[in-house]
């Protein structure tokens, strides 16, 4: 016979995971894309979580899938932060999908202090979204991030190489782009299934 | 002016045993001198011993073993008092510790927040349940009357002068809080209630007699007004919770913890305060106290919240020594200030202002780490963007732009690359010495990105195209 423990002493100390944790209700987060949120659990980005987009190629379609939802939430007055994009936002192509440039951050860090900021920005609880480029970010730092958002109710976005598909991850959501064809497959959602079938990136032709 | 009594009738015992995490084990308060040590409280387990108040301590022996016996310390049950009457203030101006073991509170002028009276005295109920204190609430016209009720009656509410009177016509005599030798005559003389006492004639009471009597009959009655010392909160807070025995482990601490911030937060939304930091000390046999600090970003009464930070930092501290006692002092009460939720939307709202995270961040990144984006009109496009503090008003753009611009433009390979749309011809700048002669084409690599690339005017057709910009 093992020592007793009490189970609320363990729940207590969190050692024990008690499985479905309770989903808060943030108000739905649609990402603007209409076939992305039909496959989405909650309709839309997990709130105040962490989502995780995988990139195949730079600047391989982040943004058509980005800008509504940024537009949303900068037209409502929102807080968007760019932390530490790897290219600079062309303004006019940034105005035309409707994102309000008043509202839009960039914070200029180097990758160890891109980190730290993209957390104190989610934490903080004044920014709506917030984007940001981990490059070497292992497990601990992305459920820092993930952490941080639901602590600051944030939508954050990390955008990823493809290659970190194959390592697991504490990102509420994570959305491989493709670029031939231009498709999105959603990886993982919490709170469903993730769906087989990829989604056709609308806005992409080519 | 409607008056409640909050009746406390085991005051001593209970400030001894929300102490403790094992209230059902049997527990006797102890007083007297030592050579006669009485029984002074009991709780239900020791009861159910056989225990009773008033037995001596060697009966109590003699009739059952294993029980718990703590020393009734005075000093410590008037401080729970006054905690209870800062709770208290929370729901009434007028808050008196008049009377021993009782709170008495004009609620008349809270009815209007905090009523009916019903739904009142139940939210005092479940609040008095959840600081741990067994208790009878009486309501009545007046202060006196409404603590003299409470000695026969819980729950009742006599909301008038008539029903005050008719409640009080009930009562026993000895009940009362007459003068006893008062009282022995009264039921001497075959008065049992008092409304027999009542029915005299007030020449003959008075005659026969002393003076206090009539006045506190009146008082009773209403007839003549007392005089009450009101309740002035402190303005800071400090708790002190004697363990009576050693604690090693950091987890055993977190129970007497949430018990004294339970009394924080009780406290503080009695002053309507907040509380940014406060210390925690933990009191060793010998050496000095280890303190622990616990600071807030923003005024806080939230007793979870606070509970989860302290309980943060204590998981932190690694013991020197066994813990004998915990204070908890604050020092600082700024006002609290309540988040505003929005009813539909159901972001919270910020709990740190942009403005105090934009000084964060430029205080460790660098005072031009944090920037807008500004639009200038200008058909070049390394000239159309700008960073600025504050950005600036939208300029229309014709043609598709892309969302990223590289910062300096690189050659571009031509095998596999396939023209999508172009030229665009961009011929600006010849005044500024930044001359620009391009041809702009919509371009896809081999991997499926597509950019925006440009030609210099006269380079030929086979030449490189340089990159600038990534349709992302």
């Amino acid at each position: 016979m093992g020592a007793v423990l009490s189970l609320d002493g363990l729940l207590d100390t969190r050692r024990v995971w008690k499985g479905r944790p309770v989903v808060e209700d943030h108000g739905l987060q649609p990402t603007g894309h209409a076939a992305l949120d039909a496959v989405l659990p909650g309709g839309g980005w997990p709130a105040a979580a962490l989502s995780e987009l995988l990139l195949a190629e730079e600047g391989a379609g982040e943004l058509q899938l980005l800008w509504p939802s940024l537009a949303r939430l900068s037209s409502a007055g929102e807080r968007v932060v760019l932390v530490a994009p790897p290219f600079i936002p062309y303004p006019p192509a940034w105005q035309a999908a409707g994102v309000d440039l008043r509202w839009l951050s960039v914070i200029e860090a180097d990758s160890q202090q891109s980190l730290w900021a993209a957390e104190q920005c989610l934490r903080s609880g004044s920014c709506a979204a917030v984007l940001c480029w981990p490059q070497r970010a292992d497990d601990r730092a992305l459920r820092r991030l993930q952490v941080a958002a639901e602590t600051g109710q944030a939508l954050a976005f990390a955008c990823r190489d493809h290659s970190a598909a194959l390592n697991p991850s504490p990102a509420a959501l994570r959305i491989a782009i493709d670029t031939r064809p231009a498709q999105w497959r959603v990886l993982k959602c919490r709170g469903g299934l993730a769906p087989s079938r990829p989604v056709s990136a609308s806005g992409h032709a080519g | 002016m409607l008056w409640a009594c909050i009746l406390l009738p085991q005051l001593a015992l209970d400030s001894v045993l929300r102490g403790r995490d094992d209230a059902d084990q049997p527990l006797v308060l102890l007083t007297g001198p030592t050579n006669r040590r009485v029984l002074q409280a009991v709780n239900p387990a020791a009861r159910a011993l056989g225990l009773r108040a008033g037995q001596s301590l060697t009966t109590a022996q003699a009739l059952a073993q294993g029980f718990a016996t703590v020393e009734h310390d005075p000093a410590a049950t008037e401080r729970q008092q006054q905690l209870l009457a800062a709770w208290a203030y929370r729901f009434s101006s007028q808050v008196s510790l008049h009377y021993p073991r009782a709170l008495l509170l004009e609620v008349q002028s809270s009815l209007g927040l905090f009523g009916p009276w019903p739904k009142f005295e139940a939210r005092l109920r479940a609040e008095l349940q959840a600081l741990g204190f067994s208790h009878r609430i009486v309501l009545a016209s007046n202060p006196v009357a409404a603590r003299m009720l409470a000695n026969a009656h819980d729950g009742l509410a006599a909301s008038d002068e008539q029903s005050t009177r008719a409640a009080l016509a009930a009562m026993p005599i000895d009940r009362l809080g007459l003068p006893v030798e008062a009282a022995t005559a009264f039921k001497r003389m075959g008065l049992r209630q008092l409304d027999q006492v009542l029915a005299l004639p007030r020449q003959t009471l008075a005659r026969r007699f002393a003076a206090e009597v009539q006045l506190h009959l009146d008082r009773l009655l209403g007839l003549r007004a007392m005089a009450l010392d009101c309740y002035l909160p402190p303005d800071r807070f400090e708790a002190r919770l004697e363990l009576n025995f050693d604690v090693e482990s950091n987890q055993a601490l977190l129970f007497p913890l949430r018990r004294m911030i339970d009394d924080l937060a009780a406290f503080l939304a009695g002053r309507d305060a907040g509380v940014q930091r406060f210390s925690l000390f933990l009191e060793h046999a010998e050496g000095a106290d280890s303190l622990l600090q616990i600071g807030l970003l923003a005024a806080e009464r939230d007793a979870g919240r606070l509970l989860e930070l302290a309980r943060g930092r204590l998981e932190q501290l690694s013991l020197r020594a066994a813990v004998r006692n915990l204070r908890l002092v604050a020092e600082e009460l700024p006002a609290f200030v309540p988040l505003a939720g929005e009813l539909f939307s159901a972001r919270a709202q910020q709990q740190q202002g942009w403005e105090q995270l934009r000084e964060r961040l430029r205080a460790r990144l660098g005072d031009e780490a944090v920037r807008s984006v500004g639009v200038v009109a200008d058909h070049r496009p390394e000239c159309a963007w700008r960073s600025a503090e504050v950005a600036a008003a939208s300029v229309a753009c014709p043609a598709p732009r892309p969302g990223w611009l590289l910062e300096q433009p690189r050659a571009l390979p031509l095998e596999g690359l396939r023209l999508l749309a172009g030229p665009e011809r961009i011929e600006s700048g010849w005044w500024d010495g930044g001359d620009v002669r391009r041809d702009y084409y919509l371009v896809e690599t081999i991997a499926g990105q597509r950019g925006w690339a440009y030609r210099q005017l006269g380079e030929p057709r086979d030449g490189p195209l340089w990159l600038q910009g990534w349709f992302a």
